[in-house]
């Protein structure tokens, strides 16, 4: 909202030296925020000039100028600029006559932009100023010619202030009003709120005309079908005025203000409807009478009904739309807009001024159907002042008369039928206990009839009436906060409220943080992507849980899409946090950032499992049955936490003493083993070949728990075609874990054995196997055979070539062992081992090498 | 007639002396090593003369060995002392040649970092977590009575629509991406016994096109209180507690007038942030309030014995001023530089 500082003091004290940055201060302690200031930055000598005479020269561009000469000051008196009073300007506009008052930009004066004026050689001339248009003074849209004041019904002596006379003079502060506060999109309404913000004088501007009853024009209001139980029009003033010259300009003031208010001036009649919405609040309509055919008729539309609204859109009406219809059919859209059918023009004669109350809701829904956000409907949205209609229509008929030369009219109609206001009890104590402050019973009646409630203080509290502008005050907790904002929320104590003891993070929040700092401590840097994927993002993914993991597997997933996907945005919820990770790899990469270790937490989304409808939702304002609230979560889809990661280019880049490393699949598997660590739970790996993933390079990760292996993720390369369409090397480290799988399968806590002393024995053994044989199963195999004696076994060499048949491979391990309860002799480390090499040998043919 | 001691005092101090320069002369400890035969062995001199003893007269035996032994002693003592020199020589040479340019010292391995608007709010969550507070979450794509219903959003509340929501196909199951963390203080009333006091922090979204303050997909963070005779004096003491803990003992707090439906009365928050660069100066930082009594009902939680209040923040718009980011766009585009700048701390 935009409060024209002019308009403003003419019902709150200002003062003398208000600027709209101290008007916003001050509204700012009462709970509007301030948005920004705005003028007209008009500055400098601009004058009313009168044109003496004028010479047209035509130009060698085909343009035809005037040069001309023009008073600006009195005969006799120097010039506002300290020039001559006579001067010579070259004018581009057509559209004036000799004699004509014209606005005067002197040397020396700044137009907004800013444009300054200055004498200038052009067209042969010395051009000693400009005459100026409304759109050059910020007024209005009109550059057809320049501003004529004979048009804005003005004869001003030469020489006078032009920015007084078109009051450019003046400012306005703009504030952000919230949806419960519909009263101050008014100048009624923050006049108001400036009064309480200050302790200036209010005067009410309900009061600038008198309301007349009304009555004869057949009116009809019947809401057939009320939404949500709600009449849509509660109240419905018309007005008739008679005679009026359409064609009057609007008064200066009155342009200015719209102007700085936001509105542009369209004509006298419209201006004036705009004009009494600002200033009350109350949107007001008029009809152009003799275009109405009958009496007419509030209701909803008919089925197929249309409306051709004043913005020359034919508009397909719904049942729930209400509208202001007449024997033709509907004639506007209620609280909305307009139609073209009845609109008043410079030929209207009579009109009939409309101001009425309809439901917030029905409107809001009848806008936001038809996309038409007008300054009527924000208001009615928000809830209208339903003591105002008569008000209103009194003050456009007023204003219609005096610069319309209209005729008011007894004849029109008021319906009414809104409920009385509510009666709020407000328990004596309440305030203080809810905001802290020890206020005095005084205070209270005090600020709730400042702020216009009819207050009684009875035995062990208030009853409250809320003014007819306040519909937001429904509550008792609505009034604390008008006693606590009048009162200003400074004089709120500090007070530290003691929690019970908490239990601090759980192990879950514990595990995942823990995950994140090691991963990061391991030298991968934590990224954040956005959780919306492509078509084709979604179709490469393997996520354990759903059906599309397998290599070769040609199921898409049936992710969760946006109905509203921003523009240029993907519209699918990720299943998997690699395709964007990649895809945020490739960025950093073409970035010149080629050796990369990044990672990411966050949540992956399944699809539905039940798609469709789910019916009505329960009412806010209880707590739903357990049944309810299960339904409501039967709808919302798994969610579980993911962690991912991607490697390339140089593990280690080359530097002083080191050599450069690769960094692949080993950097994947490594980071699962860390994030297994953070988690407590011992994560392994078998080959595997999940979709997205290199066929031979890949493994699945699993947890073995009682219930057998759960796979919670996939570690190794990326499929190298993936790579290479995301621009990236052949080789991309990939991993990605199901944390909240990982964290439901790891152990609850970690139960530790004895660290026994006794001097270890270590041996070392080779064993050629074929090609084929996973290293982790030979392992698997000699931990088995060699029983409780091995305390560690560690693979230390994979070798394959002079020495070892073809397709078979040597693996040598380093083993162990240690006896809890005596020094272990070499002989007994000799046999376990190779009780360990036994069940190798039956169960792969293993041999230990020549 | 007196006959000469077969072993003279001249004689061993020739000999001595002898012994002494070949030990000086040794200039490492292998050439020491090499002369320690030819001056202390069973071939030495000094040995020589030792062997003798036994074979002179017994009135000589007594000067003559103490002689040839307190020799024998010199030249030991010599001998070590000059081996533990050489010793320390060598040493200091080896030191030297093994001093290296620590200044170009090798990364052994990477170094990675963790996203400050993770760190900020774990760092949130330890300040709250100290107080006995916990850390509630809830899921990001949520149900609309949750999101809306739920916090006293009428399903026409103007305040609705303003919301900017990302709606799931089809939009009759009523299945949204979370607007605010509030939903979360829902579940947090529903699944608690009150007292309850929690923080939520986490991922929101709303339709807003990503530039240098905006961004479709944001970080919040949301504290909820419900207790019996809370009063805004405990949420202002909860913030300005915050606030000194995120900024420093000389932040501040101050609370305009403001609506929003899940809470009344409502407050904008302001921050007097001491370390701004360019200066001390207050900061838009949240909203809080009273929680409404609509939302307590819709959790089941009578209005009338139970009060609380409820605050919330954006994270990404205080890391922008807490640490001086000027542009959105490099909180979500996951270049690692802008990780790294922050390491494992803020």
């Amino acid at each position: 909202m935009r409060v024209p500082l002019n308009w403003l003091a003419e019902y709150v004290d200002l003062p003398g030296d208000a600027t709209p940055d101290s008007v916003m201060a001050e509204l700012v302690k009462v709970g509007l925020e301030e948005e920004g200031a705005h003028g007209y930055d008009v500055t400098g000598p601009v004058v009313v000039g009168k044109v003496l005479e004028f010479t047209p020269e035509e130009q060698s561009n085909g343009k035809t100028i005037r040069w001309c000469q023009v008073q600006v000051a009195p005969t006799g008196e120097k010039a506002a600029d300290g020039g001559e009073a006579v001067r010579g300007i070259v004018c581009g506009a057509g559209n004036f006559e000799v004699g004509d008052k014209v606005v005067v930009c002197l040397p020396g004066a700044v137009l907004p932009g800013p444009f300054p004026i200055a004498a200038r050689k052009t067209y042969g001339h010395i051009s000693d100023g400009m005459l100026a248009s409304g759109r050059e003074l910020g007024l209005s849209e009109d550059h057809g010619g320049i501003l004529r004041l004979a048009e804005l019904g003005l004869d001003p002596k030469v020489g006078t202030d032009a920015k007084e006379l078109l009051h450019l003079d003046d400012t306005a502060a703009e504030i952000n009003v919230t949806p419960d506060r519909g009263y101050c999109l008014s100048i009624r309404g923050v006049a108001r709120e400036y009064s309480h913000a200050t302790g200036s004088a209010f005067r009410d501007p309900a009061g600038n005309a008198e309301p007349q009853s009304t009555s004869g024009f057949p009116l009809l209001v019947n809401d057939q079908a009320p939404i949500r139980g709600r009449n849509g029009c509660t109240r419905f003033v018309l007005r008739q005025v008679t005679g009026i010259d359409a064609t009057r300009p609007t008064p200066p003031w009155m342009v200015s203000r719209l102007k700085l208010a936001g509105m542009r001036s369209i004509s006298l009649i419209v201006d004036i409807t705009n004009y009494v919405m600002l200033e009350l609040g109350q949107p007001t309509h008029a009809y152009d009478f003799d275009k109405l055919t009958g009496g007419m008729q509030v209701r909803r539309a008919t089925k197929g009904e249309t409306l051709k609204t004043l913005d020359g859109q034919v508009r397909k009406l719904h049942l729930e739309d209400l509208v202001i219809a007449d024997d033709s059919g509907a004639i506007g859209l209620a609280g909305v807009m307009g139609g073209e059918s009845t609109e008043v023009t410079d030929g209207t004669v009579n009109v009939l001024i409309e101001a009425a109350n309809f439901d917030p809701i029905s409107i809001a829904r009848s806008a936001r159907r038809h996309k038409l956000p007008s300054e009527a409907s924000k208001r009615f949205e928000r809830g209208v002042d339903h003591s105002m209609a008569k008000h209103a229509a009194a003050r456009v008929v007023q204003l219609l008369e005096v610069h319309g030369r209209g005729e008011a009219q007894w004849f029109g109609a008021d319906y009414r039928s809104y409920e009385p206001q509510p009666t709020i009890w407000l328990p004596e104590g309440f305030a203080t206990s809810m905001v802290g402050v020890p206020y005095e019973n005084y205070e209270i009646t005090q600020v709730l009839q400042a702020i216009g409630c009819v207050v009684a203080h009875v035995d062990g509290g208030f009853e409250v009436i809320p003014p007819t502008w306040r519909p937001d005050l429904t509550h008792k907790t609505d009034l604390v906060e008008e006693v606590a904002r009048i009162t200003g929320y400074d004089r709120i104590p500090t007070r530290l409220p003691v929690a019970p003891p908490g239990r601090g993070y759980t192990r879950a929040q514990q595990q995942r943080r823990k995950a994140a700092n090691a991963l990061a401590a391991a030298g991968v840097t934590e990224v954040l992507n956005y959780p919306f994927v492509t078509d084709a993002q979604l179709d490469w993914v393997a996520v354990a849980e759903l059906a599309s993991t397998q290599a070769g597997a040609s199921v898409p997933v049936a992710a969760v899409k946006l109905a509203n996907p921003l523009q240029g945005q993907a519209s699918n919820m990720r299943v998997s946090l690699l395709p964007a990770l990649v895809e945020a790899a490739a960025r950093n990469h073409s970035r010149g950032l080629t050796n990369l270790a990044i990672y990411e937490v966050g949540s992956v989304f399944h699809p539905a499992k039940t798609v469709g409808k789910t019916g009505d939702l329960p009412i806010g304002n209880e707590r739903p049955s357990v049944k309810a609230i299960a339904t409501l979560e039967t709808t919302i889809p798994a969610q579980p936490k993911h962690l991912a990661a991607v490697f390339l280019g140089d593990r280690n880049q080359q530097q002083v003493g080191t050599k450069t490393e690769a960094a692949g699949y080993q950097d994947a598997i490594q980071a699962a083993r860390i994030v297994g660590l953070a988690f407590g739970a011992q994560i392994e790996v078998r080959q595997a070949s999940p979709k997205g993933f290199h066929p031979g390079r890949t493994a699945e990760l699993f947890v073995r728990n009682a219930d057998g292996d759960q796979v919670i993720g996939y570690a190794g390369e990326l499929d190298p075609a993936l790579a290479a369409e995301n621009h990236l090397p052949r080789r991309v480290g990939a991993l990605e874990i199901n944390l909240d799988h990982l964290g439901q399968v790891a152990p609850e806590s970690v139960q530790a054995s004895a660290v026994h002393t006794h001097p270890a024995a270590t041996q070392d053994v080779s064993l050629v196997v074929a090609a084929d044989v996973p290293a982790a199963s030979v392992r698997a195999a000699l931990v088995e055979g060699a029983g409780a004696l091995l305390e560690h076994i560690q693979l230390t060499d994979d070798y394959r070539g002079t020495g070892i048949d073809a397709g078979h491979k040597s693996l040598t391990f380093a083993l162990r062992f240690r006896a809890t309860d005596r020094t272990l002799t070499q002989a007994e480390a000799s046999e376990a081992k190779e009780a360990g090499v036994a069940v190798a040998n039956e169960r792969f043919g293993a041999v230990i090498r020549g | 007639m007196t006959s000469e001691n077969p072993i003279s005092a001249a004689q061993v101090d020739a000999v001595v002396a002898e012994a002494l320069a070949a030990i000086a002369a040794a200039s490492d400890l292998t050439a020491l090593k090499s002369v320690r035969s030819s001056v202390l062995g069973e071939q030495s001199p000094i040995a020589g003369l030792n062997s003798q003893l036994g074979k002179i007269a017994p009135e000589f035996k007594a000067e003559a060995g103490k002689i040839v032994g307190q020799a024998r002693g010199s030249l030991n003592q010599a001998y070590s002392a000059r081996e533990t020199e050489l010793f320390a020589a060598e040493e200091r040479a080896k030191l030297a040649a093994e001093s290296v340019d620590v200044t170009a010292s090798p990364l052994t391995a990477r170094i990675g970092a963790r996203h400050p608007l993770a760190l900020l709010q774990e760092q949130i969550s330890d300040i709250f977590v100290g107080m006995g507070w916990e850390i509630a979450e809830g899921p990001e794509l949520e149900n609309e009575w949750f999101n809306f219903d739920a916090l006293n959003f009428d399903v026409d509340h103007p305040a609705r629509a303003m919301q900017d929501t990302f709606f799931v196909e089809p939009v009759e199951s009523h299945l949204l991406l979370r607007t605010h963390t509030s939903p979360v203080q829902v579940r947090s009333m529903l699944e608690r016994e009150v007292p309850i006091y929690v923080l939520c922090p986490g991922r929101v979204f709303r339709t807003d096109e990503l530039d240098a303050t905006h961004t479709p997909v944001f970080h919040q963070v949301e504290g909820l209180a419900i207790d019996k005779g809370l009063t805004m004096a405990d949420l202002r003491g909860t913030l300005e507690h915050f606030a000194r803990s995120m900024f420093g003992p000389d932040a501040q707090i101050r609370l305009r007038p403001s609506f929003f439906p899940f809470t009344e009365p409502s407050a904008e928050l302001d921050v007097w942030h001491p370390g701004a660069k360019g200066g001390a100066r207050w900061v838009e930082w949240g909203g809080c309030g009273m929680v409404n009594p609509n939302v307590l009902k819709a959790a089941g939680i009578d209005p009338e014995e139970f009060s609380g209040f409820a605050f919330g923040m954006g994270i990404e718009r205080t890391l922008m001023f807490r640490n001086d980011v000027k542009d959105m766009h490099d909180m979500v585009e996951a270049d690692v530089r802008f990780s790294e700048q922050f390491g494992l701390v803020l």
